[in-house]
């Protein structure tokens, strides 16, 4: 590979190069700010030519090629630490590359038409430019120091562009919500790399992987804890994942491609990078698995109580990202990476065409206005849509194939990759702690029902039935009329990830269903391309095991689907929900309040920490040690100027003085 | 380059005599930054010329001849890998800083920059000198200007913040002189046939021994004064008034040149010339460090002044610079360096943006302010790039220095634990939340107040003097090593060759000489009395063995947690 690796800084450095000629040119000249062909133009090249390099990698190597590394030059050193800015090109690096670029191209091309109103345009698109240079530095990082380095500079352009419409404080909040919570976890990660480098002397992936076994396995243990600790941060897993509900407040665009696609699954890519380090401590992989399966179902229950459509999405991406932690601490990293790039297809095409509804929806809401009627609601609010799906046919297509994707029906994406999830939980079941991972499979097939239940319950609600609308607001009468679809440059790159979302799934197909027809059989291409760069548990089941778990899944997901059917078809969704709401009483007024994690945090950590520096600290700032400093110097002053008395300038007195502390000494030198 | 030296330093001096001349206030502030700049620009061979790998000795140096009567007590300057980078800091820091005062000093404008231009002389005296003497005058030569900087063209409160930075100071730096002296006389009759000697080539040669007793009273003396410079925790009450009260330049100058003097005398004299007693005493300056760092976080957190917020990060920011250095290795004391380096770019620009702000608007309260992004883009980038250098995200100067001080101080065998790295590290969220928090109240939200919408944005002056410090943390973030190379042989050596002279002088310690207190403090153990009667053949106990034994004692702890 060592001829090709010298493109990969290319890759990395080409949306950098984007970022600075919109950011540079947009802050200095007006009239380049309203050229919003040519910034939007430039920004999704410098995502599609990296793109194209790529795939050119790609067609040059194979599952058998080594990894290469190329290093630019020496980034931090100092006595025997030293690290470089340097690249590792193999399968793993060039997938999440390939899924970072190429969807990242699709979401900057249709992100042109969605904000083509805003005054921001130029800043938002260097600020997605410098998302991908992160991002294409977190991937292709030869060493723990520059994935960090690309680790908070996702953050950071997540933080810059969740707070992008920043007159707005609470989006703005929702920004600074986003970057703290990730600085715990990205605080687990430091430790982890000096607990690393202590141990190894390098923070090189190729060091670390070759030296696991200079750890103990309690080391393994504490490490893998503090790196699960920062991918739970930035992949919004408990205990951190409040924030990613909170970041839907960016634009659309930036949801898709940041808080679903791409950025989020950092922690898994890290996870399996390091997966022949996590394999050596079977308690370690099981609490990756717990988090995942428990994130996966904790999101799923929030996400079936919530009619904004952006945040049920929200929730469905944190739900998706627990089934990959889940196939992490199974052993399954392959699945896990498929799930990612199904994931990125089917995530992205469900909240580009979320942005394409909420697009029309703010044009009816305009358009009332400009005829003098004010009527105010939520555009991301399910309970005024309905029958969507007659004035924006192109978004409900393709939004239905990627909801049929995601709840998992054959042969579309989703099914593949979460069967595979499923399977290999269930596999992990055979070893050890095999009981806890048959429940946490247990578990997950539950998630997946409720997958396909929200999912069809937001599609139904927000396409089918009638436009609810007009029935919610009696000035509203007639608003349908100004619902339009987007134009062709946001709707032809729904079609291009729908088409994904169904053929990205082939990737991976399963090897026993072609094998139970022809005895062996070798056609899951990821497994194949990914061989040597993650290490995955052994398959134990048997073919007859398999057929029956992936029926299974096919069943629940079906069943998922009819159930939704039955409740939500023909304008339902507020009736039934409020059945639902009853039946489960209690529980379910637990889920809609999401937990209540955020006010616990709020109460338990942030409020007293700022109480007690506010009422304590800065009180013992200024009364205590200031206060003592002032006590000495007043002290000094006071004595001084007893003292002062006694310089009266008199002969007499000074003679007196003299007198008694010549009897004084006689007296001590006498009767000592 | 001996004689270039010498201008570089005294240019600024003469400035500030030619300044008296001169009648026209624009004409003052001309000739001001024509004479920073000149003296920035003569700076650059020095650093060019600068040899990174001789070790042991200073380069470019002028050592005169006694003038103290029969003392040997000289004008002697140079430099050397600890006081590069700091010296150039402090030349390219001059013209940002007469830039800032530009249209926001209008009284005494000729005092006010003779008073800038007399403080750089000092400043760069006190990185350049050699001998202790010498550093002490340097020292109080900054002092008197920066009285009358926050005396007289400070805030409200100016008078009380001012008297009470100049006694406070005061009160160490005269203890140290004490000190000072008993070193010189010492040092006299040790190395200089009884004459008293500031010489830092003498004070540092390994035949200078001082005992271990006097060692602990000298190392409080000359630590106390340092300890109130830099400041660290609890010594830094001066620093937020001060801060809050001077001027643009004042807060910039003492941020990014003056505070860095306690911390450079630190590395400078504190640890060389007490080695025995900088070791043993190093677990308690990282504790008042780590301490610094989280308390100064936590205390900025709920600021309602810009300014004192920024004051108080200063103090989180050089609690790291302490721990750095007291982790004894070279990966802590270059991180220390190069995060004084940054500490003086980042909360440098950070105080000339507060100074912008407050010349706009003529208040410093967080709650005044309020999506003033709208209002001013440009200032809004600046702010945000130095905010974030602030926070040590990696790619920008900050991350540079905090990191290597974390992975020094967690690997240090003289600390013997980790933990002082791993609760240093909460600094990093802290950081992030302070910071985070005064950037959203001040920059984001809608306006909420009428006077906002009145504020223009900044001007090619103030982005002038901005740039050339974002290209410095862009710069240091991405290629550190174009600064760090400077250091790093010096810094080694330094290390080394105090650890090496503590060894020599624990080893010719007799316990039976030594209080208690201080065979407990220096494990100097019983067994060197048996040695001295040759029952064994084990030796006397070393500071340095005494070191190592407490890195096994953390390794077993390692073990035992499983790490």
């Amino acid at each position: 590979m060592d001829a090709y690796v010298h493109l990969v800084p290319w890759i990395v450095l080409i949306p950098l190069a984007g970022f600075l000629f919109n950011g540079l040119l947009g802050m200095a000249s007006g009239t380049f700010r309203e050229q919003k062909n040519l910034i939007g133009g430039v920004a999704t090249l410098a995502v599609f030519i990296p793109f194209l390099l790529a795939l050119w990698l790609f067609f040059a190597m194979s599952g058998d090629s080594d990894a290469a590394t190329v290093s630019l030059f020496t980034w931090i050193e100092a006595g025997s630490f030293t690290t470089d800015i340097g690249y590792r090109l193999d399968q793993l690096s060039l997938l999440m590359t390939l899924v970072v670029t190429g969807v990242g191209a699709l979401i900057h091309l249709y992100a042109i038409g969605y904000m083509a109103g805003d005054e921001g345009f130029w800043k938002f698109f260097a600020f997605m430019n410098l998302f991908i240079f992160a991002m294409l530095n977190l991937v292709l990082a030869d060493n723990m120091l520059l994935l960090f380095l690309g680790w908070e500079g996702v953050g950071l352009c997540s933080y810059l562009l969740i707070g992008f419409w920043y007159t707005d404080m609470a989006k703005s909040d929702a920004a600074k919500k986003a970057f703290m919570y990730n600085r715990v976890g990205d605080f687990a990660f430091l430790i982890a790399m000096f607990m690393i480098f202590q141990i190894v002397g390098s923070l090189r992936f190729e060091d670390i992987l070759s030296g696991t076994g200079l750890f103990t396995t309690d080391q393994v243990f504490i490490i893998g804890l503090l790196i699960l600790i920062g991918a739970t941060g930035k992949s919004a897993q408990i205990p951190l994942f409040v924030w990613l509900p909170d970041a839907m407040a960016g634009p659309t665009p930036v949801s898709a491609l940041i808080h679903a696609a791409t950025m989020v699954t950092s922690g898994i890519y890290v996870i399996s990078r390091l997966s022949p380090f996590f394999m050596q401590s079977p308690e370690l992989m099981l609490f990756v698995a717990v988090i995942g399966a428990f994130t996966a179902v904790v999101a799923a229950t929030i996400a079936l109580t919530k009619y904004d459509i952006k945040a049920v999405l929200a929730y469905s991406t944190v739900s998706q990202l627990g089934f990959m932690f889940l196939a992490l601490g199974s052993g399954a990293y392959v699945a896990a990476m498929f799930h990612v790039v199904t994931h990125a297809f089917f995530k992205a095409c469900l909240f580009l065409g979320s942005g394409s509804v909420i697009h029309a929806m703010h044009h009816v809401e305009h358009k009332l206005h400009e005829e003098g009627k004010h009527v105010h609601f939520d555009a991301q609010d399910m309970r005024y849509m309905g029958g969507l799906r007659k004035y924006l046919p192109h978004t409900y297509k393709t939004f239905l194939i990627a909801t049929i994707a995601i709840a998992g029906i054959p042969p579309l994406a989703g099914f593949f990759s979460k069967d595979e999830i499923l399977v290999m939980t269930f596999n992990a079941g055979m070893g050890t702690y095999g009981a806890v991972y048959i429940g946490l499979w247990a578990i997950a097939l539950i998630t997946a029902f409720m997958t396909a239940f929200y999912m069809f319950r937001l599609t139904l609600g927000t396409f089918h039935g009638e436009f609810r609308l007009p029935q919610k607001f009696s000035e509203a009468k007639g608003a349908e009329e100004h619902l339009h679809e987007s134009p062709v440059t946001m709707t032809s790159v729904l079609w291009v990830l729908a088409a994904l979302s169904i053929v990205g799934g082939f990737i991976g197909i399963p090897n026993f269903v072609v094998a139970t027809f022809t005895g062996t059989a070798d056609v899951n291409l990821l497994s194949n391309w990914l061989d040597r760069t993650t290490m995955d548990a052994d398959l134990t089941l048997s073919k007859l095991v398999e057929w029956f778990l992936l029926f299974g899944s096919v069943l629940v997901a079906a069943a998922g689907i009819f159930v939704a059917y039955r409740l939500y078809e023909g304008d339902q969704l507020e009736a039934s929900d409020a059945r639902i709401s009853e039946r489960f009483g209690a529980m379910y007024q637990v889920w809609s309040d999401k937990y209540k994690i955020d006010e616990i945090y709020e109460g338990a950590i942030v409020r007293p920490t700022v109480r007690f520096s506010e009422r304590v600290l800065d009180v013992f700032d200024k009364k205590g040690i200031d206060g003592f400093v002032n006590f000495i110097a007043a002290a000094v002053r006071f004595t001084g100027g007893v003292v002062r008395y006694f310089q009266t300038g008199m002969i007499q007195s000074y003679a007196y003085g003299i007198v008694l502390g010549v009897i004084l000494v006689i007296y001590m030198l006498l009767f000592r | 380059m001996e004689l270039l030296l010498n201008i570089v330093i005294y240019l600024p001096l003469f400035g500030a005599l030619l300044l008296l001349i001169i009648r026209q206030d624009d004409w003052v502030r001309w000739t001001s930054l024509l004479i920073t700049m000149a003296t920035f620009v003569l700076s650059l061979p020095l650093l060019l010329q600068f040899d990174i790998s001789l070790t042991g000795t200073a380069q470019y140096m002028t050592v005169g001849e006694p003038f103290l009567g029969d003392w040997d007590v000289k004008y002697m300057v140079g430099l050397d890998g600890l006081s590069m980078l700091l010296f150039m800091l402090t030349t390219f820091m001059a013209p940002i800083v007469v830039l800032s005062s530009w249209s926001s000093i209008k009284k005494h404008v000729a005092g006010f920059f003779s008073m800038l231009l007399i403080l750089q002389t000092g400043s760069l005296g006190v990185f350049a000198a050699l001998d202790l003497f010498m550093f002490y005058i340097f020292f109080e030569l900054t002092q008197i200007p920066m009285f009358f900087l926050i005396g007289i063209w400070g805030g409200t409160d100016r008078i009380y913040a001012t008297v009470k930075f100049f006694i406070y100071t005061l009160v160490g730096w005269l203890l140290m002189l004490v000190a000072l002296i008993y070193v010189g006389f010492a040092a006299g009759n040790m190395v200089n046939d009884g004459v008293f000697t500031t010489d830092w080539r003498l004070l540092t040669s390994p035949e200078f021994q001082l005992g271990l007793v006097e060692q602990t009273w000298l190392f409080l003396a000359f630590g106390f004064a340092f300890c109130i410079k830099v400041p660290i925790f609890p010594f830094h009450s001066w620093l937020p008034l001060a801060h809050t009260e001077a001027p643009t330049a004042g807060s910039v100058v003492l941020a990014a040149i003056a505070l860095k003097m306690g911390t450079y005398a630190i590395l400078r004299y504190l640890i060389p010339l007490f080695p025995n007693a900088a070791i043993a005493f190093a677990p308690m300056f990282a504790v008042l460090g780590v301490i610094g760092i989280i308390y100064g976080a936590l205390v900025a957190m709920v600021q309602k002044d810009v300014k004192k917020l920024v004051a108080y990060s200063s103090i989180s920011h050089l609690g790291f610079v302490v721990l750095g250095m007291f982790a004894f290795n070279t990966i802590g004391a270059q991180g220390a360096i190069i995060q004084m380096v940054n500490h003086g770019l980042s909360t440098g620009a950070l105080f000339i943006i507060v100074g912008m702000l407050y010349e706009r608007r003529h208040s410093r309260m967080i709650a005044d302010f309020g999506g003033i992004a709208k209002m001013m883009p440009v200032l809004t980038v600046m702010f945000m790039i130095a905010m974030l250098a602030s926070i040590g995200l990696p790619g920008l100067n900050g991350f540079v220095g905090e990191f290597l001080i974390l992975v020094g101080s967690f690997n240090s065998v003289v600390l013997g634990s980790y933990w002082y790295a791993v609760f240093a590290a909460v600094g990093v969220i802290l950081a992030a939340g302070y910071m985070l928090w005064m950037f959203q109240r001040v920059m984001f939200g809608p306006i909420t107040h009428e006077e906002n919408k009145k504020l223009t944005d900044i001007n090619a002056r103030e982005i002038g003097l901005l740039v050339p410090i974002m290209i410095f943390i862009v710069w240091i973030g991405i290629r550190p090593t174009d600064f760090t190379r400077y250091s790093e042989a010096q810094v080694t050596w330094m290390l080394e060759d105090t650890q090496t002279r503590a060894d020599a002088i624990a080893h010719n310690a007799h316990s039976t000489e030594l209080p208690a207190w201080a065979l407990k403090l220096y494990d100097v153990t019983p067994q060197v009395a048996s040695y001295m009667e040759s029952d064994h053949e084990e030796g006397a106990t070393t500071a340095i063995t005494a070191a190592s034994g407490n890195s096994e004692v953390n390794r077993r702890e390692n073990e035992e947690n499983g790490l």
